[in-house]
């Protein structure tokens, strides 16, 4: 009896959050997962540190050096106004990784909270909530993508707001039904007769337990967030010319693939590549989070 | 029978309120962008439209009037499957540009999907058979192409390769087998990843069943119990995404039809979203959402008549 006392007498912050060093220790024994992050890693760095690394001014055109193929000045040639293929690629890495963070940010911040009070509080809230995602996730998610970006006009803050509006959809449902389903565990409904409060059920018990899902589908977000911005960019909807962005250059340049072929066959790679480095990290993390499920290779 | 008859209607019923609803979101949202058709148009020309000349061009295609009565006019219009001329190409109304390009979107997309349906329930069924094999290995390799690689993407490369470095195939257009290939590759990559990752579970589900070890014990040759008891049993679920799958394909493709310029009406209404041509982007939400809308219904329904256990019920 004294033993059970004292486990309760201590309190949650005392603890560390064992979860997090035994996430590490799951997931550095995936080399797959590693070699992503370290990917990943090198990659934004050469993001965030883009004016000291890129050969040249990406916005600088010279028109004495337009159409070159690559070569040992312009290691991936130059595009139409002479501008570095190269040290756009290195701009480009900046606009690809900030839209699929600050988009699952986004989608966290208005998706979360929503439907957890969908679930919580359950009644008219939810009923209407679900209707509206009903009719909203009736059309097709590309052409709402396209529709919210015609409206909103292309820029990097309406390209976050576009993804929100959309992602928040799948966010709310998530977290609704993880709510209704932990509500009915029974250790909510022994920390509920043992006078637990409202607040301490929903911080400690259902935000705790619903947070591996919402940490997998966020991780695995960014990849199709990333995946939606070069498309949006593609079609002349994502980012604004003078910017760049990997699926701008390739949308810009895919006509003159016969006669400049490295415009488009350098973003399209290292589009590819980074894309399916996000997807083998969350796929890791999902890994390394969830101890149930099968993985994705499995 | 009758309880068919009412889900039916309920459902068709359920369909038109979306559709209104949609309408009206896609209305609001283009009537939401600063500047209307002429000035886009104008831009594209670099020219100035005079005011009043902008004025009785929006006199005659009714854009003067007040926002809520040209959504009812659309509304009215729309019931009779008339859309008005696009304001892009003037020459056509947005029923004839459904009528002439649509064609080509559908026969990319059967094109795709039986490709994608070979190969994707072909893999699918190899992976489920022998799991942990070199085959099993080589569908998940492909899926996980099929998942991280953009369809524009893969269409450029395959153009670079084939086109540009081989000169095996044309790089754009709709003339012939020859000009299929390479759109009908791009366009597979998301129908063979969900229908290889759904055949798979369904078979290694399906194998897993009672009647499936029931039919081994009765000592039935295991080609057999594949073929009757695992194959047609695991092939219903994959219908469940089939009907979606297939209704998504048969509605064109923005990326593949305007990287290799196919005349179909994903590359048609790209061009309709810089120009701001209203009625065809309106029509194109509303008939696109009207039948991916009408795919799951009718995949609901055969879902029903293949799988005994389910029943279709009007509430839900």
């Amino acid at each position: 009896m004294a033993a059970t006392a004292r486990t309760l007498n201590r309190t949650p912050s005392k603890k560390r959050p064992k979860w997090l060093s035994l996430f590490w220790l799951r997931f550095r024994r995936n080399r797959v997962g590693v070699a992503a992050l370290s990917f990943i890693f090198v990659e934004a760095a050469i993001a965030i540190f883009a004016p000291w690394v890129a050969p040249f001014d990406p916005y600088r055109g010279d028109f004495t050096a337009t159409w070159q193929t690559p070569n040992a000045l312009h290691w991936l040639g130059t595009d139409d106004l002479g501008r570095d293929v190269l040290s756009r690629l290195i701009y480009g890495a900046r606009v690809s990784i900030s839209v699929g963070v600050l988009s699952q940010l986004a989608i966290a911040v208005v998706g979360l909270p929503l439907g957890a009070l969908a679930g919580l509080r359950g009644g008219w809230l939810d009923y209407a909530l679900m209707r509206v995602i009903d009719v909203l996730s009736s059309l097709p998610s590309l052409l709402f993508y396209i529709l919210l970006m015609v409206a909103l006009g292309a820029g990097f803050g309406n390209l976050i707001i576009a993804m929100a509006a959309t992602g928040w959809i799948g966010m709310a449902r998530l977290v609704r039904g993880q709510v209704l389903s932990l509500k009915e565990t029974d250790y909510v409904r022994a920390s509920r007769a043992m006078g637990g409060g409202a607040r301490h059920i929903i911080l400690t018990h259902l935000l705790r337990n619903a947070l591996t899902p919402i940490i997998v589908s966020l991780a695995l977000g960014i990849p199709g967030a990333m995946f939606a911005e070069a498309g949006l960019s593609f079609l002349g909807l994502g980012i604004p010319s003078p910017q760049a962005s990997w699926g701008q250059m390739i949308g810009m340049y895919q006509a003159y693939i016969r006669t400049a072929w490295h415009l488009t066959v350098f973003p399209s790679t290292v589009l590819a590549v980074t894309m399916l480095a996000w997807f083998l990290l969350g796929d890791a993390i999902r890994d390394a989070l969830e101890t149930s499920t099968p993985s994705y290779s499995d | 029978m009758k309880n068919i008859a009412r889900y039916i209607l309920s459902r068709v019923a359920g369909l038109l309120g979306v559709l209104l609803v949609v309408s009206l979101i896609t209305f609001a949202l283009m009537h939401a962008v600063p500047g209307g058709p002429f000035d886009a148009r104008a831009l594209e020309r670099q020219q100035m439209i005079p005011e009043n000349i902008k004025r009785q061009l929006n006199v005659k295609y009714g854009l003067d009037k007040p926002v809520w009565r040209q959504y009812l006019l659309f509304l009215r219009n729309a019931v009779r499957l008339d859309f008005g001329h696009s304001l892009a190409f003037p020459s056509r109304t947005v029923m004839q540009i459904f009528k002439e390009q649509w064609p080509y979107s559908v026969q990319l997309g059967l094109l795709t999907l039986l490709f994608s349906t070979i190969v994707g329930i072909g893999l699918g069924i190899a992976s489920a058979v022998r799991p942990n094999s070199w085959v099993d290995h080589a569908g998940t390799g492909v899926s996980i192409f099929c998942l991280v690689m953009p369809s524009f993407v893969f269409a450029i490369l395959l153009q670079f390769v084939l086109s540009v470095q081989l000169g095996l195939l044309p790089t754009g257009g709709w003339d012939g087998p020859r000009h299929w290939i390479m759109p009908v590759l791009a366009n597979s990559l998301a129908p063979v990843l969900v229908l290889q990752r759904y055949m798979r579970s369904s078979m290694r589900d399906a194998m897993r069943a009672g009647y499936v070890r029931t039919a081994r014990a009765k000592g039935l040759s295991r080609r057999r119990i594949m073929f009757v008891h695992v194959f047609k049993n695991a092939l219903t679920p994959v219908l469940t995404v089939g009907g979606p799958l297939a209704a998504g394909l048969v509605t064109g493709s923005f990326f593949v039809e305007s990287i290799f310029r196919i005349p179909g009406i994903g590359f048609y209404f790209v061009s309709a979203i810089g120009q701001r041509d209203y009625p065809m982007i309106m029509a194109t939400t509303v008939v696109w959402t009207a039948v991916i809308s009408a795919a799951y219904l009718v995949t609901d329904l055969l879902y029903a008549l293949a799988d005994p256990r389910v029943t279709l019920s009007g509430e839900k």
